[in-house]
């Protein structure tokens, strides 16, 4: 099967600060990788370079055969138009730390805004998918309900569902349990699983290996920008290579 | 005070002093209105603008907020006349309220949206919206809400300014009553009486303006 996503060669600066400084990865469909790493080893970094939150100023991203952000145009690296940009952008599924609902709308509102904005479709249309992904993650009976009438877990699954409703080909998840109590991660990582199982594309970017070991194909360990060792679940967690990945394991949480 | 004298003089007075009033209405009004439109682009440039057109709006904007009302009012009037640019006193009168105006709505607009996380256009972008959308559907409605009781604030500001075009001979509410105080000699009285109109007009303002607030706050 051929990849969905391909990164290569992937290099970004915030002004002098190299934070990758060459990626390589590839995903087919149905993958879902998990990047590990202490903060400021470029995780975060490079979710959002997939869909274009940050320029990055080297190497590629190909998703479903389409260059991601850039052109070569007679040998030159062109930036595509804010148009075809945020085209693309709806290619992909975000769903951030801070849940990032927005404030003055309920939540099917939320869902709704990108279907009708961006994809263009009839209100009822978009309203009946708002209401089969709302009712997906479990937040059916809330649809009404405006974000500050929410608590944490309940406005990040309706982040979810906002993201995935669409039709993304590739969810990427930055987070998404860090902003909230613990008593209240559960609730959003069961609606991460069930769309892992359900065979989504997904990459994420998470501290919770418990999770990262049960739903991942592969895992990646980033340091310093550059991924640092990659693998099975079992091999990265089970068996780990480098003393680094060690010492990092050693002192996460399980 | 000689009270049914003032309320003789008073209703003899009421068609110059209503027009007075409807004058100052349509100053403020169309101040704010105008004022506004321009305000706006004012935050938008003062915000997303390049380097360059930030440097010329942020001079346009201390310029005119250091500067007293008056003096633009004065400005406008008798300077623009000299380049050539033949003004109404009425005209000129509103284009220093709308300039004086536009600073402060452009300084509003620029604080509301700066203040608005960096998360939410990040998440309107991810479900694919372009700027344009992203600033009318997400942005300016939060900006709004934000924007409102400090605008409400700036229009009874203008209201209250409009006074100063009687010096330049607009025959709004206040030069109005000095008419009818150089005729009847009750000073006390009409003084009195513009000043609870002023009051009474930007209550309602006011009072509109949360009503508004109620309406529009989030839950």
């Amino acid at each position: 099967m051929s990849p969905i996503l391909t990164i290569s060669g992937l290099h970004k600066s915030f002004g002098k600060v190299e934070v990758l400084k060459g990626i390589d990865l590839t995903m087919k469909q149905g993958d879902v990788v998990s990047l590990i790493g202490s903060s400021g080893s470029g995780k975060t970094t490079l979710l959002r370079c997939v869909n274009l939150l940050e320029d990055f100023e080297q190497g590629s991203i190909e998703l479903a055969g389409q260059s991601i952000g850039y052109k070569q145009d007679g040998g030159q690296r062109r930036r595509l138009s804010e148009r075809e940009i945020a085209r693309q952008r709806a290619m992909t599924g975000m769903a951030f730390q801070q849940f990032n609902l927005f404030p003055h709308m309920t939540a099917i509102r939320n869902v709704m805004l990108g279907l009708i904005k961006t994809k263009k479709m009839g209100k009822d249309e978009a309203r009946a998918i708002a209401e089969k992904w709302l009712d997906r993650v479990g937040m059916g009976q809330r649809r009404d309900h405006y974000p500050g009438q929410l608590s944490g877990g309940q406005q990040q699954r309706v982040a979810i569902a906002r993201a995935i409703a669409m039709n993304p080909q590739i969810m990427l998840f930055d987070e998404v349990t860090s902003a909230l109590d613990p008593e209240l991660v559960s609730e959003v990582l069961a609606v991460v699983r069930d769309l892992a199982t359900e065979g989504m594309t997904m990459l994420l970017v998470t501290h919770e290996m418990r999770f990262a070991r049960d739903v991942s194909t592969k895992v990646v360990f980033m340091h310093q920008g550059r991924i640092h060792e990659e693998g099975a679940p079992e091999e990265i967690f089970g068996a780990p290579k480098t003393e680094r990945l060690q010492g990092f394991l050693a002192k996460s949480e399980f | 005070m000689n009270f049914s004298l003032f309320l003789t003089e008073l209703w003899n007075a009421r068609l110059s002093l209503l027009s007075g009033l409807g004058n100052t209405i349509l100053i403020s009004a169309a101040s704010v209105v105008l004022g506004s439109v321009l305000g706006v682009f004012i935050g938008l440039a003062m915000t997303y603008g390049a380097k360059w057109l930030r440097f010329i709006v942020r001079l346009y904007i201390d310029f005119l907020r250091g500067t007293p009302v008056f003096v633009l009012i004065l400005a406008c009037f008798y300077i623009l006349s000299v380049v050539g640019l033949d003004l109404t006193a009425f005209q000129a009168g509103v284009l220093a309220l709308t300039l004086f105006c536009s600073s402060h709505v452009g300084e509003i607009v620029r604080g509301a949206l700066i203040a608005i996380p960096a998360g939410q256009t990040e998440a309107a972008k991810s479900v694919g919206l372009t700027f344009g959308q992203t600033f009318v559907y997400v942005l300016l409605p939060q900006a709004l809400r934000q924007i409102l009781p400090t605008w409400v604030n700036t229009a009874t500001e203008i209201v209250k300014a409009s006074t100063l075009l009687s010096i330049i001979g607009v025959v709004e509410l206040l030069l109005a009553t000095q008419q009818v105080i150089s005729r009847t000699y009750l000073s006390l009285e009409f003084y009195l009486f513009a000043g609870f109109v002023y009051f009474l007009l930007n209550f309602v303002i006011e009072q509109a303006g949360r009503a508004v607030e109620r309406r529009i706050s989030i839950p």
